[in-house]
C-alpha cells in the first residue's frame, strides 16, 4: 500500500497510528504531540505548584523512564521551575532489580536528574531475596507491595519532597476501572480515576516545613497516555529502559484484566480512553466521593481523601508501583484482593470523612462491609496478586489467600471488624488504620522467625 | 521459486527473552510461503516461531495466529497498522521490530 503522509506536517511519512483517534503522524510530530498532551494534563489539573519539589518514582521500566523524560523536557521547555529528582526503590532482588537500577542510573545521568535509591534492606532490615528465602516464593509479593508503599513515602521524606509522581498509564487506569466496576467498589473507583491520590496526614505538618513521610502526595501525570504510545515514545526517542519480569512473579501480566484491555484495544483502540473517561465520570456520581475535585482542584485535603495511600499500593508486585504499567496487571490483581480488605475495613472510608459524613456512603460501605466482614482487620496480608493470578496452583500459600477469601464471603456478622480510624502505627508512625501498620506486622513475623545467629556458608564450606 | 528475503528482526520490551536474549537477529526467510504467495508478516511470525524462538512459551508472542495483543510491530520504524499489518509483503532488508508493552520494569 502507498505510504501515508503525516497528517500534521504533511511532509514526512506517517509512522504512528494514534490509538485515541486514528490519526496518522510522523515520529517527530508524535513526540511533540505526546509531550504537549501530557503538558495539558498537568496544567489543566494544576498538578504542580511552581518550584515544587517532585520525586519521580523510577523503576527503570518504560513508564517511569518516559515519565522522567517527558517531565524533564516539559519542565525545561515551559520553565515550570520544578525541582525534579528520581526516586527508586531497591527491593533487593538480585538478577532483577539490580539490572533495572542500572537503567535508572543511566536515566539519571542522561537526564541530569539526581537519583535517590532507598532499599528495603536499609528501611526494614530485609531484602526481598531474604524475605523469599524465609517465606518462600509464594506470598512474598505481599511483603514487597506493603514495603514499597512506605519506601516511596519514606524516600520522598528523606529528600524532603512532598510529591511523588508515578508512571501509571491509561491502560492501567482502564484496567482498574473495569475491575472496580465489576466488583462494585465505588470508593476505589473514584480513587483510581483521580489524577492525585493524596496521603492524608494524620500528623500536623512539622513546624520546620520538613516533609513527613505520612504526608506525601501521589499523582499520575500519564494517566491519559496510552501504554502503546508510551512505548512508541520511548522507541522513537530512543530512551533506554529495562523490561523484564520480576523473577519472583514471572509472567504475572498474563491475567484477565490486562488481556481484556488489550483485546479491546485491538478491536477498537479508542476503548481504553473511553473506559478511563467513563470511570472518571462515574466516579463523580459516587455519593460523597472525593473523585469530584480531588485531582482537579488540587486541594486534596479538602475532600476526605480516605486512606488512599494506605490502600493503594500494598499488595503489589515487583515494580508496579514505582513504575509502571507493565505490571499493572499484577497491580490489578493485587487491588482485587485489597479491595476485599478495603471492604472489610469499610468504616475507614466513613471515618475519614468527618466533615461530611454522608449517610449514603456509610450505608453503602457498611453493606459491603457486612458481606465481607469476617476478615480480620489486619489482613492487609492479602495482596497475593500472583498467587491469585495462577489460582490453579495457588496452594499452600503461607498467607492464606484462598482460605480468607472463602471465609470472607460468608456473612458472619459477629466477626465484624472493629471500627478503625486512620491513625498512625504505634511502632513506626506510618499511616495505618490499625494500631500497628501492615509493614510492622509483616516485619514482626519475619523477625520472629529469623535465626538469631546468622548461618553462613564459608568459602571453603 | 522466489529468492529468499534477508531481513533484520528485533525483539524488545521483554520479548528478547524468548529469542535467546538477543535483541537483533539477521535472518533470511523464504520468498514464498507454502501456498506460493509472497511472504508477508503473517508468514514471518510463523517462521519466527518455528525457526528462531527457542523458548517454549510461544503464547507470550503469538495468540490466535497473530502477535499477542499488547505486542507492537514496527515495519521500518512505522506502525504495522499503517503498512497493512500481517498482509504486508516483506521486501529485502526490511527491518521488523516487535515490542512488548506487557512487561514491567
Amino acid at each position: 500500500m502507498p505510504p501515508h503522509q503525516c497528517e500534521i506536517c504533511k511532509i514526512t511519512r506517517a509512522q504512528v497510528l494514534r490509538p485515541k483517534n486514528g490519526q496518522r503522524i510522523c515520529s517527530a510530530c508524535f513526540i511533540a504531540l505526546f509531550e504537549s498532551e501530557v503538558a495539558v494534563t498537568i496544567t489543566s489539573t494544576n498538578l504542580f505548584q511552581p518550584g515544587e519539589r517532585v520525586a519521580i518514582g523510577a523503576s527503570g521500566g518504560k513508564d517511569s523512564t518516559v515519565l522522567a523524560s517527558v517531565l524533564k523536557t516539559l519542565n525545561d521547555r515551559h520553565g515550570w521551575n520544578l525541582d525534579l529528582v528520581l526516586l527508586s526503590v531497591d527491593e533487593g532482588i538480585q538478577g532483577y532489580r539490580d539490572h533495572s537500577l542500572e537503567a535508572v542510573k543511566r536515566n539519571s545521568a542522561d537526564l541530569d536528574l539526581p537519583l535517590k535509591i532507598v532499599s528495603y534492606e536499609e528501611l526494614y532490615g530485609w531484602s526481598m531475596d531474604q524475605v523469599v528465602a524465609q517465606v518462600g516464593k509464594k506470598g512474598n509479593c505481599t511483603y514487597c507491595g506493603v514495603f514499597r508503599r512506605q519506601a516511596l513515602d519514606r524516600g520522598a521524606a528523606m529528600l524532603n519532597v512532598g510529591h511523588v509522581v508515578t508512571g501509571h498509564n491509561a491502560d492501567d487506569v482502564a484496567e482498574t476501572v473495569l475491575m472496580n466496576l465489576l466488583r462494585g467498589d465505588l470508593p476505589r473507583l473514584s480513587r483510581a480515576t483521580s489524577i492525585i491520590t493524596s496521603t492524608p496526614s494524620a500528623a500536623p505538618p512539622k513546624d520546620d516545613g520538613a516533609v513527613s513521610f505520612t504526608n506525601v502526595k501521589r499523582s499520575k501525570p500519564l494517566m491519559y497516555a496510552y501504554e502503546k504510545e508510551i512505548v512508541l515514545y520511548a522507541h522513537h526517542k530512543k530512551l533506554d529502559y529495562f523490561s523484564t519480569e520480576c523473577i519472583y512473579s514471572p509472567e504475572a501480566f498474563r491475567g484477565s484484566a490486562r488481556t481484556l484491555i488489550k483485546n479491546l484495544e485491538r478491536i477498537r483502540p479508542e476503548s481504553i480512553l473511553d473506559v478511563v473517561r467513563s470511570g472518571v465520570d462515574m466516579a463523580k456520581l459516587v455519593p460523597g466521593a472525593d473523585g469530584k475535585c480531588k485531582g482537579a482542584c488540587g486541594d486534596s485535603k479538602a475532600a476526605g481523601s480516605t486512606n488512599a495511600a494506605e490502600e493503594e499500593a500494598e499488595g503489589g508486585c515487583g515494580s508496579s508501583n514505582t513504575n509502571s504499567g507493565g505490571d499493572s496487571m499484577v497491580e490489578m490483581e493485587k487491588k482485587l484482593q485489597q479491595d476485599e480488605r478495603t471492604e472489610a475495613n469499610g468504616p475507614e472510608t466513613e471515618v475519614t470523612l468527618p466533615a461530611n459524613p454522608k449517610e449514603t456512603v456509610s450505608i453503602g460501605v457498611r453493606h459491603s462491609h457486612e458481606a465481607y466482614s469476617s476478615l480480620p482487620p489486619d489482613d492487609g496480608i492479602y495482596g497475593q496478586n500472583h498467587e491469585k493470578n495462577g489460582a490453579s496452583k495457588a496452594t499452600a500459600v503461607p498467607i492464606r489467600t484462598k482460605q480468607e477469601k472463602k471465609s470472607g464471603r460468608k456473612p458472619t456478622r459477629d466477626a465484624a471488624a472493629p471500627k478503625q480510624r486512620l491513625g498512625q502505627c504505634e511502632r513506626c508512625g506510618y499511616l495505618s488504620s490499625q494500631s500497628v501498620c501492615k509493614a510492622c506486622v509483616l516485619l514482626e513475623g519475619l523477625n520472629k522467625a529469623r535465626p538469631r545467629t546468622g548461618v553462613e556458608v564459608g568459602g571453603g564450606g | 521459486m522466489a529468492d529468499p528475503i534477508p531481513l533484520t528482526v528485533e525483539f524488545t520490551g521483554g520479548l528478547e527473552m524468548l529469542f535467546s536474549d538477543q535483541r537483533k537477529h539477521k535472518i533470511s526467510i523464504p520468498g514464498q510461503d507454502e501456498d506460493g504467495s509472497a511472504s508477508n508478516v503473517a508468514y514471518l511470525i510463523h517462521w519466527l516461531c518455528d525457526n528462531l524462538m527457542k523458548d517454549p512459551r510461544k503464547e507470550m508472542f503469538v495468540l490466535d495466529d497473530s502477535v499477542r495483543p499488547g505486542v507492537l510491530v514496527l515495519i521500518n520504524d512505522s506502525d504495522w497498522e499503517l503498512e497493512g499489518e500481517a498482509n504486508y509483503e516483506l521486501q529485502p532488508n526490511d527491518n521488523v521490530v516487535f515490542v512488548s508493552t506487557l512487561h514491567g520494569g
